[in-house]
């Protein structure tokens, strides 16, 4: 026990020796914490960190010559562990602002410690609208969607189209019970109604039942209130048993792009969702998707585009004021519009939600594709103000 | 019935290993190297937050102390429990509910979390000690997915969420725990209590019965023991520190998640145990640092942590199936017999 404590202590010593302080110890440190191993490796793991070094190339690496590093983190999707890497890197490491974090968990446990530690704390993946709400932070910046955004958006432009029954298939637990009550309370704002829904436990292989009383049920809308091999195996299915060739919308409260190209568009034509990044939007987003696409081999997901995002305008607002002390640059942050390849003017509320726009998509067909990767129809481009919650009624006690 | 040539090398191995052990007439060199050893170790571990990350440290002896409850079962009574994680982690939940939501002292809440893994601990072993083997480790497992399925329903779990942002408080009213040191020590009495706990269990009567039974139970009986009544409280005592140790993760992680309950975590247990070395003493401890610290600095690298630690358990099991800790003592044991 004790050779090994020994060698932890040397080990330990050897990376605090290395270890820098902010801006006057003359290093920009980023801490990307993410899921490298499991079920957002995909859509933000290794991906997000190479999205993070394209906004830092855009610097060159350093700002006014302190040199920006970054270093990564696999939180194994478990809160604890990112607890404790968060409180290390910031006691040990002094990293400045700790970036990523798909994982509502993981999210809110970090979410703590920026707070007590007042450190930055950049989210692109978490989902929960606590976030911004009793657990927001006057240093967490949540970036790219949440629960309310993905889920009401698509919800909201469903209904007004004129498709106003709904049947709910959910995953059966916080986030897809979010997820339903989120849509639930758009769905009936707007006169639609909810025939009925149906929960299914996390990781399910067989929907067939769940299914088949959602094609029982009549609605004109069959939403899935559920994500990542879930929603996929849920879509798959419903594609066999001919829900969409009755006449049923399918919606997906959460999907990514990468989900869809994982299901092909056979099998996903028509369904209907909501993003707040696709690649093939403008002249920037392909220039920059392009730059991804070159390092690693995908299109980027939302949460990656929105990794980019927060890190140029953590960067900016750090350029700007010449110090990376946190409260300073967490004015700054709000003070500032972002603008870049994925968001236009967009203002950071209070809260520290980001007001980005939320577009509704809808998967092409396999005739309307062309290339590669073509696989959205952009639908309708809903601003921010309607996507998010109102910061003044997210019970959040930093607004006023 | 386990296998009786591992299950007495561990026996042996364990012998070998415990201080403080009276099988054999102690010289004065024994007695004073034993005291040297219990002195060094006691030492490591009060400087250890000086060298070492200190949250790092307290998670090591959270785990080693669950470790050492779960071996207490296994490593003694010879029982394998697949269920521990609903021990550890309901006892996580209960500690965070009622430090955060009730507000109550750290040390209240945390024999909260204990005294509910204890009852929990009844409950599940007065089923599942009535069936031996493949079966009783089925029983445990299937009693422990309810308990995962209950944290994951019931609101005041919050979910996959989990309960976050439990304060640490104030322990008796005096010490503030906020203070990294402070809670440290803390951390390392509680482990300290349990540790000297399990250590007076295997060495008393009670834990000489229980090494019967795991060796030859129809003997035991035979003898006139209740071995049921053994086998239950041995239950009870592992799954209450079990639970004490969740309890106290819960503080000082600041959290109870869905992580401490799953069965992953069952399994996580068994592991540290068998690398460690089972149904040694200090074994579960280095198990425990070993695949906590393999989980924390690999999170910092580009290897797939399950991946490595899966590779190195079964090196563990091909190359040195006593564990870290008794393969070390059966070396140190037979080398002076050798000699004579």
């Amino acid at each position: 026990m004790r050779s090994i404590l020994l060698a932890g202590g040397a080990v330990a010593a050897l990376v605090s020796g290395a270890a820098h302080a902010q801006m006057s110890d003359g290093v920009i440190k980023i801490g990307m914490l993410s899921d490298r191993s499991g079920i957002y490796a995909d859509i933000n793991g290794e991906g997000s960190a190479i999205a993070a070094r394209l906004a830092a190339e855009e610097f060159g690496n350093a700002i006014n010559g302190t040199p920006i590093e970054i270093i990564v983190g696999d939180h194994q999707n478990k809160a604890d562990i990112a607890a404790n890497l968060a409180r290390q890197w910031i006691d040990t490491e002094r990293v400045d602002v700790v970036a990523d974090v798909p994982n509502s968990a993981a999210a809110l446990a970090v979410q703590v410690i920026t707070r007590d530690k007042k450190r930055l704390f950049l989210m692109s993946g978490p989902g929960s609208t606590d976030l911004t709400g009793k657990e927001c932070s006057p240093y967490g910046f949540h970036w790219t969607w949440d629960n309310h955004a993905v889920a009401s958006a698509t919800a909201r432009a469903l209904v007004e189209q004129g498709r106003k029954s709904w049947y709910f298939v959910t995953a059966d637990y916080a986030f897809g019970h979010s997820l339903e009550a989120e849509a639930t309370g758009t769905v009936k704002q707007l006169g639609g109604t909810v025939t009925g829904g149906v929960r299914h436990p996390l990781g399910t292989s067989d929907f067939s039942s769940f299914l088949l009383q959602a094609q029982a049920s009549g609605a004109e809308v069959v939403a899935f209130a559920n994500a990542g091999g879930d929603t996929i195996n849920a879509v798959k299915q419903a594609s066999e048993f001919g829900l969409p060739q009755g006449g049923q919308t399918m919606a997906g409260l959460l999907l990514n792009v990468n989900d869809v190209h994982a299901l092909g568009l056979e099998i996903s034509q028509g369904l209907m969702l909501a993003n707040s990044f696709y690649w093939d939007m403008t002249d920037e987003t392909r220039a920059w998707s392009k730059r991804f696409e070159e390092r690693t081999g995908r299109k980027p997901s939302m949460n990656q585009a929105g990794v980019y995002s927060s890190v140029r305008h953590y960067l900016k607002a750090v350029q700007e004021i010449g110090t990376d002390d946190a409260d300073k640059v967490a004015a700054r942050m709000r003070s500032l519009p972002v603008n870049d390849m994925m968001m236009k003017d967009v203002r950071i509320a209070d809260n520290g939600r980001v007001m980005n726009h939320m577009y509704l998509l809808q998967v092409k067909t396999p005739a309307e594709t062309q290339y590669p990767w073509d696989y959205f129809k952009v639908l309708q481009d809903i601003p921010g103000d309607r996507a998010y919650i109102d910061p003044q009624k997210s019970g959040c006690p930093l607004v006023k | 019935m386990p296998d009786t040539t591992t299950t007495s090398a561990v026996s042996s191995a364990a012998t070998a290993v415990l201080p403080g052990r009276a099988a054999a007439p102690g010289t004065d060199r024994d007695r004073t190297v034993r005291i040297a050893l219990i002195v060094l170790g006691l030492s490591a571990a009060a400087a250890a937050p000086f060298v070492l990350y200190p949250v790092f440290v307290m998670k090591v002896l959270c785990f080693a102390l669950f470790a050492c409850a779960f071996n207490l079962l296994i490593g003694y009574a010879g029982l394998l429990s697949f269920g521990h994680a609903a021990f550890f982690g309901g006892a996580a939940y209960v500690t965070a509910h009622a430090a955060k939501v009730w507000g109550l002292d750290p040390a209240l809440s945390i024999l909260l979390g204990t005294g509910f893994a204890g009852l929990l601990g009844l409950v599940f072993g007065a089923l599942a000690i009535r069936r031996q083997g493949i079966y009783f480790a089925m029983i445990t497992l299937a009693l422990s997915q309810m308990i995962f399925f209950l944290a994951l329903q019931m609101p005041f779990t919050g979910g996959e969420d989990g309960i976050q942002g439990v304060p640490r408080g104030m322990l008796f009213g005096v010490i503030d725990l906020n203070r990294p040191l402070a809670m440290y020590y803390f951390v390392l009495a509680v482990f300290l209590a349990g540790f000297v706990l399990i250590w007076r269990t295997v060495h008393s009567p009670f834990g000489q019965v229980l090494k019967a039974i795991r060796e030859n139970e129809a003997r035991a009986v035979s003898l006139g023991y209740r071995t049921e009544r053994y086998k239950l409280l041995a239950f009870v005592l592992s799954a209450a520190l079990a639970g004490m140790a969740g309890g106290t993760k819960a503080l000082v992680f600041q959290l109870a998640s869905l992580t401490d309950v799953t069965w992953q975590m069952s399994g996580e247990v068994v592991l540290m145990t068998l690398l460690g070395g089972m149904g040694t003493l200090l074994g579960p401890v280095v198990g425990a640092a070993f695949v906590v610290m393999l989980g924390n600095y690999l999170a910092a690298t580009s290897l797939p942590v399950p991946v490595v630690i899966g590779a190195i358990f079964v090196v563990c099991v091909l190359v040195f199936r006593r564990g870290i800790v008794g393969e070390l003592a059966h070396r140190l044991r037979s080398r002076p017999s050798r000699d004579r």
